[in-house]
């Protein structure tokens, strides 16, 4: 065992685990950080997604040796404290979850995509987030809700979260 | 182990048992043992002023606050199909409040209150729809007599709405004023109350969100995996790669030495995969140290008694069948050879077959058990649960490790994802089991490895089948051999083929014969159980029928519909061909049907009936040189009664969608020598978000008895594709995955 600096939500943790424990259990048997989930522990779901510093990462094959030293941000610290962020904001105006288990990892993998991009167009989204699988099929709400949350981080929010008509053609 | 008996379909006879449970048999209940709003109790009576006399709990389901905030329990499990937020939403309706107001607490398992606690089937909708308007319904009434008598007005000109009873001249009052007072009038005759009609909603039918949606976009604690306790361990359990495989001997004293690690342990199971197959248990103090603590382990197997199965077996057994007529005949109507032998008709034969697939449910399954030993002999168990029967896991562990059933207590926790994994209980015995080896509370997590090689899995199958058409292209004769898979000399989950399978009862000639082969790799629900597979063929091979008849598929569907007629009349389980009709036109006009096509672009269409529910898919294809299958758009018109929560029904439809897709294109689980040989994503493709089409859903409402999302919406879009990928291309597809005959997305 050694002794690990870990950087987390802007708080730094002293860790005595092994250095190539993934950040992904030290986050969330070790940190109690339970957002971030466990999916497959090779990279292959996503549902594990995390920042380093700002940049999507994949924290089941992230050692915490790895990270010491760099910025993780995780689901829990992605709003400022007091506000949501834009995009966790969109998922719920949007209803995008169903079972909702993978979505800390889509909405940490969306909103790295808008830091870099701030208008992505469908083919940025597709690439971005290619690797979050989602078992429940909310790709579509995924797509429509980056869409509407760059429209509120462009500030223009009177467009914002008009690009999922829920109320569509309903005979009766 | 051996005293334990599907656990599972007890529970399910338990919940049907449930239902026909009269109206007024339910408000006896709840007048005798009541709910609380303190999670885990149970208070003593079903209406009670609050303490302070200021709110109230107005039945079991329904506490109104005096500051007006309207707490509902939401009874049942949630796993991703929207119930947590559709009960209530039918309650608050019937109450008359305003959906701002109301705030949704998820019940304690304790039957003797909420009633069934289970979900599976799409059954949940059904079941409870008169039950959760019933409960609003009364609680409005209480109300509206409270505000009778404090503003001393006629009872029959105040209406409930908007969270206040009002009276036509104006005035009104809050339900927080009138809870406490509302609490202590009669409860009404249940049979006595009236229920909104569907034009006077302002709850249901709307689009609410998820009532979870803040904690999961937040990331907090909702999910079994999620739980943390003092104290509490994590454990790992490693069972034998050909299932059903026993231990001889493991290395637990080295394992015990490895970084992190507190225990390790053989369990002897009872080599019933639904209940504790023999293992090795590594119990230690992250999950991290016992998943790499468990690649030391060395176990020898004795794999005496474990499965053999082999899929390539199977495959070449089932394709030496085909052309000929199963043993066991499960239909025999009119007479089928006349029909073939008479050269005026033209009929056709094709072979299909569909593999086994894993449910992957995005969250591994996992149980948080805590184990505790008490003064002589009085043991009690605490569980943190994903399950879809959360309640059956009371009777099973009281009489496996002898503890009452008060001394067993059940959270129910949101699920990510189940589709009929999570009615099986073994990863619930093994963690008991391992919490009461080490008398500490434990979190047992799968790992992808283990939930996927150690699944129920979807079960695969072979249909030989042969139809005919008269001289004027009309479907006369329809037969099947069904090549299914049994355990113990009975059809696993989905692995049947039933006489009322369209077009079984729409037609004068028709037989249906099985041959079955016993396997020991286990199989269980899977969304929409055998409806799944069952679709793909019948709706694949109409449509082939049609195309010999040189007819338009809707066109010759809509034939053997006939006129409107419901088989079982008032049996919302049997087929209604006039709402057949209905949402395949729907979806026919919707999808621009008839269209003409660029080449390499097809429309294919595919109807279903199951669980109640009536749908049609339209999918709109495109194949290029290499193969490449692009989905454009899918239009689906479905007709499942009144719909509760529409952003919630919407969901269902997508999602269905998406996952009969993501099912059909590349997911194929097979086994040699009893073992299960894909093992994580990396060998079981998933579709992702680049493939997924476009999806356009129209219901037809009515005011049938309205009937669950989660399943009907996925049957018929293999076979939609399957037909629009022929239209493309002039070739049929008569096997899933597609990937094996070549195609990508
Ligand atoms: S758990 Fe990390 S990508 Fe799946
Ligand atoms: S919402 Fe269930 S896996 Fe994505």
């Amino acid at each position: 065992m050694a002794q690990f600096e870990l950087e987390v939500n802007g708080e730094t943790h002293r860790l005595d685990v092994p250095g190539e424990m993934p950040v992904l259990w030290a986050l969330r048997d070790v940190l109690g950080l339970i957002g971030t989930k466990f999916g497959c522990g090779i990279a292959q779901c996503g549902a594990c997604t995390v920042h380093l510093d700002g940049v999507a990462a994949r924290a089941c094959v992230l050692s915490v040796a790895g990270a010491a030293g760099k910025a993780i941000t995780t689901i829990e610290g992605l709003g400022n404290g007091t506000r949501l962020h834009p995009v966790q904001r969109a998922w719920i105006d949007l209803d995008v979850a169903q079972c909702g288990y993978c979505q800390s990892g889509q909405i940490m993998s969306a909103a790295a995509l808008l830091a870099d991009n701030p208008a992505p167009t469908d083919a940025d989204i597709d690439a971005a987030m290619v690797g979050n699988y989602c078992r429940c099929g909310t790709y579509n709400r995924i797509r429509a809700a980056i869409h509407s949350a760059a429209v509120q981080m462009s500030g223009d929010e009177a467009s914002a979260g008009l690009f999922y008509d829920a109320a569509r053609e309903v005979r009766t | 182990m051996s005293r334990v008996h599907d656990e599972t379909f007890r529970a399910l006879q338990a919940d049907v048992a449930e239902l026909g449970m009269n109206r007024r048999g339910f408000f006896k209940l709840a007048a005798v043992v009541g709910g609380g709003l303190v999670l885990g109790t149970r208070l003593t009576t079903a209406a009670e002023t609050d303490a302070d006399g200021s709110g109230g709990q107005l039945n079991t389901f329904v506490h109104i606050a005096s500051d007006g905030t309207i707490t509902i329990y939401a009874p049942r499990p949630e796993m991703g199909q929207g119930i947590k937020t559709a009960l209530p939403m039918i309650i608050a309706e019937e109450l008359g409040a305003r959906w701002e107001d109301v705030n949704v607490v998820t019940a304690p398992v304790d039957s003797a209150s909420f009633g069934g606690q289970g979900a599976g089937g799409s059954t949940t909708i059904p079941r409870e729809w008169n039950r959760m308007r019933q409960l609003g319904a009364s609680a409005r009434e209480m109300l509206i007599d409270a505000g009778a008598t404090v503003m001393e007005l006629p009872r029959d000109e105040l209406v409930a709405a908007d969270s206040t009873v009002r009276h036509g001249s104006g005035r009104f009052m809050t339900f927080g004023q009138l809870a406490g007072l509302a609490a202590k009038q009669s409860v009404p005759d249940p049979d006595g109350l009236v229920f909104k009609s569907r034009d006077e909603y302002t709850i249901l039918g709307k689009s609410m969100t998820g009532v979870d949606n803040l904690e999961i976009a937040t990331g907090a604690a909702l999910f079994g995996i999620d739980t943390r306790l003092p104290n509490m361990l994590y454990a790992a359990y490693q069972k034998c790669p050909a299932i059903g495989g026993r231990i001889r001997s493991a290395n637990v004293e080295e394992i015990k030495t490895l970084p992190g690690v507190v225990d390790a342990f053989v369990l002897r199971g009872n080599d019933d995969p639904r209940q504790l197959l023999d293992g090795v248990a590594v119990v230690g103090t992250s999950t991290w140290a016992v998943f790499e603590a468990r690649k030391r382990l060395q176990i020898e197997w004795d794999e005496r008694r474990a499965s053999k199965d082999s899929w390539a077996q199977i495959k070449a057994r089932a394709e030496s069948l085909y052309g000929q007529r199963g043993r066991d005949v499960t239909l025999d109507k009119g007479n089928v050879d006349d029909v073939f032998r008479d050269n005026k008709n033209t009929t056709l034969a094709a072979f299909y077959e569909y593999p086994f697939v894993a449910h992957l449910c995005m969250e591994p399954m996992n149980c948080t058990a805590h184990y505790r030993r008490g003064e002589r002999s009085k043991d009690s168990i605490e569980l943190w649960l994903p399950h879809q029967f959360p309640g059956s896991s009371i009777p099973l562990l009281s009489r496996e490790f002898n503890v009452a059933e008060e001394r067993i207590t059940v959270h129910q926790t949101r699920m990510g994802g189940s589709f009929g994994r999570r009615v099986f209980s073994e990863y619930v015995l093994e963690a008991v089991t391992i919490s009461e080896r080490v008398n500490a509370p434990v979190k047992l997590t799968w790992s992808r490895e283990d939930d996927m090689r150690h699944d129920f899995f979807r079960v695969g199958g072979f249909q030989s089948i042969k139809g005919a058409v008269d001289p004027s292209g009309k479907l006369v004769a329809f037969e099947n051999h069904f090549v299914g898979m049994q355990t113990g000399g009975r059809p696993v989950s989905g692995s049947s083929f039933g006489p009322k399978q369209f077009p079984l009862q729409n037609l004068d000639d028709g037989f249906v014969s099985r041959t079955m082969f016993g396997i020991n790799t286990p199989c269980g629900p899977w969304r929409a159980p055998g409806s799944n597979t069952n679709a793909f063929v019948v709706q694949s091979f109409l449509s082939e029928m049609a195309h010999v008849a040189g007819r338009d598929y809707v066109e010759f569907l809509l034939e053997i519909l006939g006129e409107p007629r419901w088989f079982e009349p008032a049996n919302v389980q049997s087929l209604n061909t006039g709402r057949a009709a209905d949402v395949i036109r729907l979806a026919a006009e919707k999808s621009g049907w008839g269209r003409e096509m660029p080449v390499g672009s097809g429309l294919g269409l595919a109807f279903y009936f199951c669980h109640a529910a009536h749908v049609a898919e339209v999918a709109e294809v495109s194949v290029d040189a290499n193969k490449k299958l692009t989905v454009h758009r899918v239009t689906a018109a479905v007709d499942v009664g009144p719909i509760v929560n529409m952003s919630g029904a919407l969901s269902q439809v997508e999602g269905s969608i998406i996952d009969g897709l993501s099912t059909m294109v590349g997911q194929k689980i097979t086994m040699e020598e009893g073992r299960v040989q894909q093992t994580n994503f990396h060998q079981y493709p998933v579709l992702r978000m680049p493939a997924a089409p476009p999806v356009d859903v129209h219901f037809i409402q009515s005011d049938y008895t309205p009937t669950g999302l989660g399943e009907p919406a996925l049957p018929p879009l293999a076979p939609a594709v399957g037909n629009a990928i022929f239209a493309a291309t002039g070739e049929r597809v008569r096997k899933m995955p597609l990937t094996e005959l070549g195609f990508s997305v």
